[in-house]
């Protein structure tokens, strides 16, 4: 299916957000998630299905004012 | 001199610095140590899978040993607002969160609806908010009401190194809200400004671009810590009250009388 990571369109294998993340390369220590605009917290990335079109944010820490 | 008192948490330093916008790592490191600063905010970005630019970032800040205040920089609603701080919480460990809810773009001016709206999601949530605002009364007088135990006005907008736009308002919301920190926030882009911030009875200062921009910004760091100092001191000292007539300093009493 299709989905958008980060603003760019990518199509994936799999439907749960852990195995969408490990599917994209992320295996950074730190980093947060968010689908379609709402906080998925960690622990729930494994059991959180991703549906066609899902938009996918995965940030990580950065220098800010 | 008192310490500073933010959520239960005692600080000696009286500066808050950004991390953004430095010529190198090695730079922000140093200013941050120059300066003695405690805290230093934060942000969270985008990251594609294959950088580890963000791991990286992350292990120079905690190797400055500091309290981390992450922000909320570039959200344009309070749903924006509530769901990067919950990210925030989530990979920096901490339920500080420095709110902005910016409502134009042009301006960055805040938008203080929003950031009402946010801060009290925010609060019901355990979050301790420091929200990024204007001078305006009433809306310190809602953020308190949500559960706000901080202010951070403006001096000016963001990146305009203008310094204090509004004294009168500032010290407005000094008087009106004694007992409450006060950290002026953006704006600031001279130690005279920031000297002044805290001369006017301001409790801290936030600031990043003045000293990131800076030729030398671990000088300027530096500059700036002991304009913070001095304008601290100088408030507490209890300063002149300024006057229309002039008056000599050297009394006139028993002066010699050595006219013709």
């Amino acid at each position: 299916m299709r989905i958008i990571i980060n603003g760019k369109t990518r199509k994936v294998s799999n439907q749960l957000l852990s195995e969408i993340l490990i599917e994209c390369g992320y295996q950074q220590t730190h980093f947060a998630t968010a689908l379609n605009g709402a906080f998925i917290h960690k622990h729930l990335r494994e059991s959180t299905r991703v549906m066609p079109g899902d938009r996918i944010e995965v940030v990580t820490p950065n220098a800010g004012g | 001199m008192t310490m500073l008192e933010l959520y239960g948490q005692s600080f000696n330093s009286r500066m808050l610095l950004g991390t953004a916008r430095y010529p190198s790592p090695s730079k922000l490191a140093k200013a941050v140590q120059a300066s003695k600063t405690e805290i230093v905010t934060v942000s969270l970005r985008r990251e594609a899978g294959s950088s580890y630019a963000g791991e990286k970032f992350w292990d120079l800040i905690k190797s400055l040993n500091i309290t981390i205040l992450p922000n909320t920089a570039g959200c344009y609603s309070a749903r924006e607002a509530v769901t990067t701080a919950q990210m925030a919480r989530e990979i920096f460990q901490t339920d500080w969160i420095k709110l902005e809810v910016i409502g134009d773009s042009e301006s960055l001016h805040p938008d203080t609806a929003g950031l009402v709206e946010a801060a009290r999601i925010l609060s019901a949530d355990g979050f301790k908010v420091f929200p990024y605002t204007t001078e305006d009364l009433v809306v310190a007088g809602k953020l308190m009401d949500t559960g706000c135990e901080v202010l951070m006005p403006w001096g000016a907008p963001i990146g305009t190194a203008r310094g204090l736009n509004n004294e009168y308002g500032l010290r407005t919301l000094r008087s009106r809200f004694e007992t409450i920190p006060i950290i002026i926030d953006a704006g600031i882009g001279l130690p005279s400004h920031a000297a002044r911030a805290m001369e006017l009875g301001s409790d801290a200062v936030l600031l990043n671009t003045a000293v990131a921009r800076a030729e030398n910004p671990v000088t300027m760091a530096e500059a700036f810590a002991e304009g913070i100092r001095a304008g601290r001191k100088a408030y507490l000292s209890g300063p002149m009250q300024p006057s229309d007539m002039p008056q000599t300093s050297t009394s006139l009493i028993d002066k010699a009388d050595l006219r013709e």
